[in-house]
């Protein structure tokens, strides 16, 4: 991870996975922030219909439009866009064949329910090809924005999603969506592009990381960092650990410590208080095994503050900063 | 006053295993809740208390499915090794293979030429594979064959299903008529209509979407289209119809539907939809069991007291410090659980409840599944 910061140098799109439940959407709206710092413009984008954006910054629901959704101090915006690949497709149409009337006939015969829906790869195509437009939107010459993060399908659709060559493959030798899924491959795989994947220390995120890092591999895209979230540091000292662990914990110790504080402990409080260390001992090993199996793996590992209250717009911040402060972002 | 967490119903799923009447239970809830843990020890403790039990599940994590011996992916049920069968009862298991399921419906429904050029068209492979929805109605198809098979050899006496990780719980009852509508859908009958008979009144329209799906997707796909389309005619009605038959059986007393939540807000949230979407079809509800819902040990310390010593005690004993912080996070989180706890039980006052304190540790042994067991019942 010697070079991680020149690494990120010049690269404008950003994916972030991860299995469901990790905070991807979170970690995705986090790392827009930690981008825009600087004065620099931002485009989050969400794929999911799922509105995750716009609860997170407690916003209407976005609508097939770049909104702003956070500012800096220093001139940096967030916009945000929930692509919606119904519109993306009607989009296309008008754009590159001016279907404005008839793509409306294709949505009365069930056309663009039956492309979005079932068309190998289509769906893909249109959603990741928004992604790509934006990600080389030009105003004047200059990009439109600096950086395009996006909240993109859980690991275990992430390889599917983005290998959309491979997908379009099956259905379509030549043509536009041909030669449109090849431009949106070859940015997917240049070092313009990141895929960053979020995880927690628990099992199975985990194990579902290792399996996006081998596979994301294998199509020729390259793994940026994989983000730790919701991961608490000890508050016990190792020797403490070990010593809770070992069930050797100086429970006189305790009980003197609690009564120096005032605190009316009976020995079953003080057994109580002793079995919440073990169970966090417990947590803090495992954690600590599944964090070394991400670092064996992964080219950099950045980990977040634990926040306990849930994330609000100012824990968002917060964990912007962090991702700002490991020099990766 | 509405909402207080002792005037919840309790769910005892002790009763509901035990109750021979029940011969399905359908674990269902968003993603990350628990429901595959949840599916297998409920299997677990109905096969030990003596029922003939199958559980379906769809995507395990590798060392639960490794413990219930789920090592193949062949789409069959095996024997699960290591459970008590002094009471008379077995437990089989199997993981959901929703391609192979699809395949297997093709291929007993048409003629090996027809299912073999269903089976080779890239349309069927993206339906089959990856298809929002698919999961969903071959979990309910599989559903369907195990309970045909269970009435009709008496090999199992209870059914034990496991619902895919979706985003929203409702999607297993959505997804399969969605995909049934689809496959009935205009454009497919549109695409038929020149093998049958008249269609003059959407020509014109007609020729705008071929057209445009051609220039497009180019001839090739639109071609494979028509030949996809064509191929699962057959299938159609028998796809409605088994849906339908389905959605008849989950109605039915027999079966208990179980709404599997974490005590977070968003799980909660999509537990009351479900709730309410049960009794909006008439679909049998058991009640609500929450996973993994926090516990202290030390309750007689409040949080106040925990904090105000730990600081006290900061810097000459940090160990005892440690221990109050960490209790006082846990009764905060003990409170903030109940309170979106009181919140669904304020809308939902009639839905019985269980819960299952959370472990320390991963669950991947029949042990830790028999303890969720334990937990679940205590």
């Amino acid at each position: 991870m010697s070079d991680s910061a020149s690494d990120q140098q010049g690269v404008r799109l950003h994916i972030v996975t991860g299995k469901g439940g990790t905070g991807k959407t979170t970690v995705s709206a986090a790392m827009a922030l930690a981008l825009a710092y600087g004065g620099k413009r931002v485009l989050l984008c969400e794929v999911e219909g799922r509105q995750g954006i716009a609860s997170l910054f407690d916003v209407a629901p976005l609508p097939y439009e770049e909104r702003r959704v956070a500012v800096g101090s220093d001139g940096g915006e967030v916009l945000a866009l929930a692509i919606d690949v119904e519109a993306a497709l009607l989009e296309y149409l008008d754009m590159f064949y001016r279907l404005g009337r008839a793509g409306k006939a294709l949505d009365r015969f069930g056309v663009i329910d039956f492309a979005t829906t079932v068309a190998p790869g289509v769906r893909d195509v249109l959603l990741t090809g928004k992604v790509f437009e934006a990600t080389r939107r030009l105003d004047d010459g200059v990009p439109t924005y600096d950086a395009v993060v996006l909240d993109a399908p859980p690991t275990g659709r992430i390889g599917h999603f983005l290998n959309v060559n491979t997908e379009v493959a099956g259905i379509a030798k030549v043509g536009p969506i041909k030669s449109q899924a090849s431009s949106i491959m070859r940015l997917l795989e240049s070092d313009r592009t990141r895929v960053h994947i979020c995880s927690t220390l628990e099992e199975m995120p985990v194990q579902e990381t290792l399996d996006a890092i081998s596979q994301l591999g294998e199509i020729g895209l390259t793994v940026g960092t994989v983000i730790v979230n919701m991961a608490r540091p000890s508050e016990l000292s190792a020797e403490d650990l070990a010593a809770v662990t070992n069930d050797e914990l100086d429970v006189a110790l305790v009980a003197a410590g609690l009564k120096e504080a005032g605190i009316n402990a009976d020995e079953a409080a003080v057994a109580g208080l002793v079995l919440v260390g073990r169970q966090h001992a417990e947590r803090v090993g495992l954690e600590a095994e599944q964090r070394s199996l991400l670092e064996a793996s992964a080219r950099a590992v950045v980990s977040l503050s634990y926040i306990a209250e849930g994330i609000d717009l100012g824990g968002l911040y917060d964990l912007a900063e962090d991702l700002r402060e490991s020099g990766e972002f | 006053m509405a909402g207080r967490l002792s005037d919840v119903p309790r769910l005892d799923p002790d009763a509901m295993l035990g109750d021979l009447g029940v011969r399905i239970i359908v674990c269902c809830g968003s993603g990350g809740v628990g429901k595959t843990t949840t599916s297998a020890a409920l299997a677990l403790r109905a096969a030990e208390q003596g029922r003939k039990v199958v559980v379906l599940t769809i995507d395990p994590a590798r060392r639960l499915a490794q413990s219930m011996g789920l090592t193949e992916l062949d789409n069959l049920p095996r024997r699960v090794a290591g459970v008590d069968h002094s009471r008379g009862g077995t437990l089989d298991a199997m993981m959901l293979d929703m391609k192979r399921t699809f395949d297997e419906i093709v291929e007993s429904h048409a003629d090996p030429v027809k299912s073999g050029q269903i089976l080779g068209n890239p349309f069927y492979q993206a339906l089959s594979s990856s298809f929002a929805g698919t999961q969903e109605y071959m979990a309910m198809e599989k559903l369907g064959q195990l309970h045909a098979e269970a009435l009709r050899s008496g090999r199992w006496d209870l059914i034990i299903v496991d619902t895919p990780p979706s985003r929203s719980a409702l999607d297993f009852l959505d997804a399969p008529d969605r995909l049934a509508s689809f496959l009935d859908g205009r454009l497919i009958r549109l695409l038929l209509a020149p093998a049958k008979g008249p269609i003059r009144l959407f020509s014109a329209g007609m020729t705008v979407v071929t057209n445009t799906v051609a220039k497009v997707l180019g001839g090739q796909m639109l071609r494979d289209l028509q030949t996809f389309v064509a191929a699962i005619d057959t299938l159609f009605g028998g796809f409605r119809a088994r849906a339908d038959k389905t959605y008849q059986v989950l109605k039915d007393s027999q079966t208990a539907f179980l709404v599997v939540a974490s005590p977070d807000s968003d799980a909660l949230r999509e537990a009351a939809f479900f709730v309410e979407r049960l009794a909006a079809d008439g679909m049998p509800l058991a009640g609500l069991l929450l996973n993994r819902v926090a516990t202290s040990a030390a309750s007689s310390i409040s949080a106040k007291a925990a904090l105000a010593g730990a600081e006290k005690l900061d810097a000459d004993n940090v160990l005892t410090s440690a221990l109050l912080r960490l209790h006082a996070e846990r009764l905060a989180r003990v409170s903030r659980e109940r309170a979106l706890r009181r919140r669904f039980a304020a809308a939902h006052p009639a839905v019985p409840t269980a819960t299952v304190a959370a472990l320390a540790t991963d669950v991947h042994d029949l042990g830790s599944l028999r303890e969720i067991g334990e937990l679940m019942a205590a």
